[in-house]
């Protein structure tokens, strides 16, 4: 009866309910680091176009952070937060700040200078020159920079099995310890897809967002 | 922060480095895999890059490749390679980290290839030069400085990867972080991710220096060209 195939629809059938839970729990996780990381980044790119001094020191900073490996901030993570799943978000979430605060700073600067003087002629200026003219220009980088890391977050939502708090890394986990390869190989099929997924809905918001380059893209 | 000086005090302690299981030969067995990897992949990726780059064909593959590998969880990796004949071997623990260090050097060299400036090309190309001789004497060292990041890069994800490899079977400096999970001795733990820690910002650090050191041009990059004084005058007009 066991045959160990990599492929059983029967396990996915008959096992539904525990790998609905590992997807909802990968999904809540993935969500809650990317909005988190989102605001934090968003702040921290402010606050560094407000004060160039601090520009090098924190993108140094969060380069240091990137490069510790997730098995290790995890851990580094565990005597503060304890085996839960904010451990797993906390980490996440100082990972994606690299890419994002990055992404976010290369497309404000990139807004051109004669863009920025022409709004500024036409009256424009403080929060309306921001949100009406720098962030839209910016939004195909920041979108980009979006992209890279919730697919990268997606991957390492994984190791938070670590702390037991894996999403579909459990499932993975498990398989291995039960010599079971269909859970491995389904769990680690949805992994993948749950990354595709969420870049075509990060690319679905940017094509809502950026309405003028539709016709580009 | 009693579990820092817990920590500090595990780290300090020799008895923790000694041994089959000590800190050392775990410190030994990473940057064995470590290095063992990035080499096969920097063989099989360089030459292929350097090619792809120099006939200008297969951008698409070259980039989409860091792409795809960002997607699949390297953990994922590691266990359904485990889980094939290959089993318990150290042979499945390196190839799935030199599947992991390929994209990112292939992707960076094709880059360094594709940037050379098209007018050095043509000029080397208008005083003589063949095709293999443009790709080693003009392209390639043109192309070292994304070649070197791109290896950078792959050296400190395989540093990652290798430490996630203790969590399926592999040794390395992960080993004392799962070994401490399996105690629940949370020092130990600690101690293993400052290690783990310690050696990626060490390693990350080492490949930036070897990259600097490694570019054929940075002399001509550091050293601006000095041009004469009047010709600077005549430029700024004063």
């Amino acid at each position: 009866m066991v045959r160990n195939e990599w492929v059983c629809p029967e396990y996915v059938v008959s096992r539904q309910d525990e790998i609905l839970a590992a997807i909802g729990e990968h999904i809540w996780i993935t969500v809650a680091s990317m909005v988190v990381g989102t605001l934090l980044a968003f702040a921290v790119a402010l606050a560094v176009r407000r004060l160039r001094r601090i520009e090098n020191p924190v993108l140094g900073a969060s380069t240091v952070l990137y490069t510790i490996p997730s098995l290790a901030l995890f851990s580094l993570l565990l005597p503060i937060f304890g085996l839960s799943s904010t451990t797993v978000s906390v980490g996440l979430v100082l990972y994606s700040l690299t890419i994002l605060v990055r992404g976010m700073l290369t497309g404000l600067d990139g807004v051109p200078a004669d863009v920025h003087e022409a709004a500024v002629g036409m009256g424009y200026g403080g929060v309306r020159l921001f949100c009406q003219v720098e962030l839209p220009l910016a939004l195909p980088t920041i979108f980009a920079a979006l992209r890279v890391a919730a697919v990268s977050t997606v991957a390492l939502t994984t190791v938070g099995v670590i702390v037991g708090h894996g999403g579909l890394g459990n499932l993975i986990f498990q398989g291995l310890r039960s010599n079971f390869r269909p859970e491995v190989l389904t769990a680690s099929v949805l992994c993948v897809v749950l990354a595709l997924v969420a870049d075509l809905v990060l690319l679905g918001f940017q094509r809502i967002a950026t309405p003028w380059r539709r016709s580009v893209a | 922060m009693d579990v820092l000086v817990d920590a500090f005090a595990w780290l300090t302690d020799p008895e923790n480095w000694q041994g089959p299981d000590g800190a050392a030969t775990r410190l030994i067995e990473h940057l064995q895999l470590t290095v063992t990897s990035v080499v096969i992949a920097c063989v099989i990726a360089i030459p292929i890059a350097l090619w792809l780059g120099h006939i200008g064909k297969g951008g698409t593959l070259a980039i989409n490749v860091s792409n795809i590998g960002r997607a699949v969880p390297t953990f994922a990796v590691l266990v359904l390679l485990f889980l094939t004949p290959l089993g318990l071997s150290v042979w499945s623990t390196i190839i799935a980290l030199v599947l992991f260090a390929i994209p990112p050097i292939l992707t960076n060299t094709y880059v360094g290839m594709r940037e050379v400036d098209r007018d050095v090309v043509d000029a080397a190309r208008g005083m003589g030069m063949g095709g293999s001789q443009l790709m080693r004497k003009v392209e390639l060292p043109l192309a070292v400085p994304l070649l070197m990041n791109g290896v950078r890069l792959a050296a400190v994800q395989v540093v990652a990867t290798a430490t996630i490899a203790a969590l399926v079977a592999g040794g390395g400096l992960g080993r004392i972080i799962t070994n401490g999970f399996g105690r629940q001795d949370l020092p130990q733990i600690v101690a293993g991710a400052i290690l783990v820690a310690a050696l990626a910002l060490v390693v990350e650090a080492l490949m930036e220096w070897l990259q600097r050191r490694l570019d054929p041009m940075r002399r001509a990059r550091r050293a601006p060209v000095r041009r004469p004084p009047d010709v600077i005058e005549a430029v700024t007009g004063s």
